[in-house]
C-alpha cells in the first residue's frame, strides 16, 4: 500500500473517531473533569511554605496529564467493539498500520485538548509563570505526549478484547511512561526555574528519539495485535 | 471467483475447520447449513481473511476489496448518522455510496438519523447497505436474516437475487434451513468443522433440504 493511501485512510479513521468523540464527549469530558479535579485536590493538599510552587508544579502537571491520558486511551478501541466495527476495519482493503495511525492521531487530539485546558489551569491554581517559557514547554509536552500516546494506543488495541482492559492498560503502560515522564518532569523543572534552553535540549532529543522508536515499533507490531 | 482448499483451523483442542474445500463460481450462491458451533462463522472469517487458517488456503478473486460482509453485528457507529456511516465505509473502499442504495433498502427518510436512534430492523438494513457500499463481487453472509423485519428480509432476498443475477458470488451460512434454501444454487451441510454434504440444490425445496440436513447432522 502506498504512503499517501495509508495517510489518507489514517485521516479518514481519525476524523471518524473525532466526530464520534466530540458528539458523545465520553472520553474527553471525563479526562477534562479529571484534570480539573486533580489540580483542585493538589492545590488544597500542598503546603506552599514547605515546597515552593515552582518546584511542585512540574510533577503535578505530568502526573495529571499521564493519568488523564490513560482515561482517554482506555476508550480508544472500545468504540470499535460496540458493533464489531473492528472486524469491518480489518476486512477493509486498507493497510492495518493506517488503523493504528488513525487512532494515534485521534488520541493525540484528545490528549492535546485537555492539555490545552490543563496548562492555563496550572498557572491559575499554582500561580506559576509559564508564559515566558510557553514555546519550549509546548514542544516538551508535545514530544512527551506523542511518546506515551504511541505506546498507549498500541496497548489499548492489545487489551481491548480482554476482560480486564481498564486494569491491564495502566499496568502495561505505566512502566513505559516512566522514561518520558521523568524526562518531561526534569526538563519542566529547569524551564520553570529559568535555566537556559540548552539545559533541556538533551531531554528534548531523547524524547524525540523515544517517539521515533516507539511509533516505529508500534506500526510494526500493530497488525499482529489485532489479528485473530 | 472464490476457492477454499483444504482449510483446517483449531481453537485450542476444538477443531473449527477440518479439511474444507469448495469453489463458488460467478452467479453461484452457496448456502452452508450447520448447527451452532459447527464452524460456519470461522469458515466465513477465513474466507474474508480475518483468520489465517492453520492449513489450506482461501482465495477470493479481487482480494479484500471484492468482499462484502453481513454478519451478526452491524459494524456501524451508533453516534454517526446513516449517511456518515456509509460515507466513512465508502472512503475506506475508495467508493461512493450509490444514489439508489438507500432507496433500495427503504432508508431514504432515515439517512440523517444517528444509527443509535434506529430500531434493530433498520440498523440491520443499514448494515446491508454498508456491505454493499462498494458493490462487492463476493458477498459473505453470516446468519443475515437474524433480527430482520419482514420488509428488510424481503429487501435482502431481492438484493441477493440481483447480486447473483449480476454474476456475483455469495456464501451464506445459517443454522436455519428455511431462510437460505430458496436463494441457494448450492447447499452444504457442516458438522464439527467438516462439510458432510456439498452439492447443487437441483430444484430441492426447503422441506426436502431440511430433511436431508437433519439426517446428515444427526
Amino acid at each position: 500500500m502506498r504512503l499517501p493511501d495509508v495517510l489518507r485512510h489514517s485521516w479518514v479513521l481519525a476524523a471518524k473517531d473525532l466526530r464520534v468523540e466530540f458528539r458523545s464527549r465520553t472520553a474527553i469530558l471525563s479526562a477534562v473533569v479529571f484534570v480539573i479535579l486533580a489540580f483542585v485536590v493538589f492545590n488544597f493538599g500542598r503546603d506552599p511554605t514547605a515546597v515552593p510552587n515552582v518546584a511542585l508544579a512540574p510533577s503535578i502537571l505530568w502526573v495529571t496529564f499521564t493519568l488523564a491520558a490513560i482515561l482517554a486511551l482506555n476508550r480508544a478501541f472500545h468504540l470499535e467493539l460496540e458493533n464489531h466495527a473492528l472486524d469491518g476495519l480489518l476486512l477493509a482493503p486498507i493497510d492495518r498500520s493506517s488503523i493504528y495511525l488513525g487512532k494515534l492521531i485521534a488520541n493525540l487530539v484528545f490528549v492535546a485538548t485537555f492539555e490545552l485546558i490543563g496548562v492555563p489551569l496550572l498557572m491559575l491554581f499554582f500561580n506559576v509563570r509559564l508564559l515566558p517559557y510557553l514555546a519550549p514547554l509546548v514542544l516538551l509536552i508535545a514530544l512527551a505526549t506523542i511518546g506515551f500516546v504511541a505506546v498507549g494506543t498500541l496497548f489499548s488495541a492489545m487489551t481491548v478484547r480482554t476482560r480486564f482492559a481498564e486494569l491491564l492498560l495502566p499496568v502495561l503502560l505505566l512502566p513505559f511512561m516512566i522514561l518520558p515522564l521523568s524526562w518531561g518532569v526534569q526538563a519542566t523543572v529547569r524551564l520553570l526555574a529559568g535555566r537556559p534552553l540548552s539545559e533541556i535540549a538533551g531531554w528534548l532529543n531523547m524524547l524525540a528519539v523515544y517517539d521515533i522508536v516507539f511509533v516505529g515499533l508500534a506500526l510494526l507490531l500493530f497488525p499482529a495485535t489485532v489479528s485473530e | 471467483m472464490l476457492r477454499a482448499e483444504g482449510l483446517r483451523h483449531s481453537f485450542g483442542s476444538v477443531r473449527a475447520l477440518d479439511d474444507v474445500s469448495f469453489t463458488v463460481n460467478p452467479g453461484q450462491t452457496l448456502a452452508v447449513f450447520g448447527p451452532n458451533g459447527a464452524g460456519k462463522t470461522t469458515l466465513l472469517k477465513v474466507l474474508a481473511g480475518l483468520i489465517q487458517p492453520q492449513r489450506g488456503r482461501a482465495y477470493v478473486d479481487g482480494g479484500r476489496r471484492a468482499i462484502g460482509w453481513i454478519g451478526h453485528q452491524p459494524q456501524l457507529y451508533g453516534q454517526l448518522t446513516v449517511n456518515e456511516n456509509l460515507r466513512f465505509w465508502g472512503l475506506l473502499y475508495d467508493a461512493q455510496p450509490g444514489p439508489d442504495l438507500l432507496a433500495r433498502l427503504g432508508l431514504e427518510e432515515h439517512a440523517n438519523r444517528q444509527v443509535r436512534t434506529l430500531s434493530r430492523g433498520l440498523v440491520q438494513r443499514v448494515a446491508i447497505a454498508r456491505a454493499l457500499v462498494h458493490d462487492p463481487r463476493v458477498l459473505l453472509l453470516d446468519e443475515p436474516f437474524t433480527g430482520l423485519d419482514r420488509i428488510a428480509a424481503e429487501a435482502l432476498s431481492r438484493l441477493l437475487g440481483q447480486h447473483a443475477a449480476a454474476g456475483r458470488a455469495t456464501v451464506l451460512v445459517t443454522h436455519n434451513v428455511e431462510e437460505g434454501t430458496e436463494l441457494a444454487t448450492d447447499v452444504a451441510f457442516m458438522r464439527n468443522g467438516r462439510f458432510v454434504h456439498c452439492a447443487p440444490r437441483s430444484g430441492r425445496g426447503a422441506q426436502q433440504v431440511g430433511e436431508e440436513y437433519r439426517h446428515a447432522i444427526a
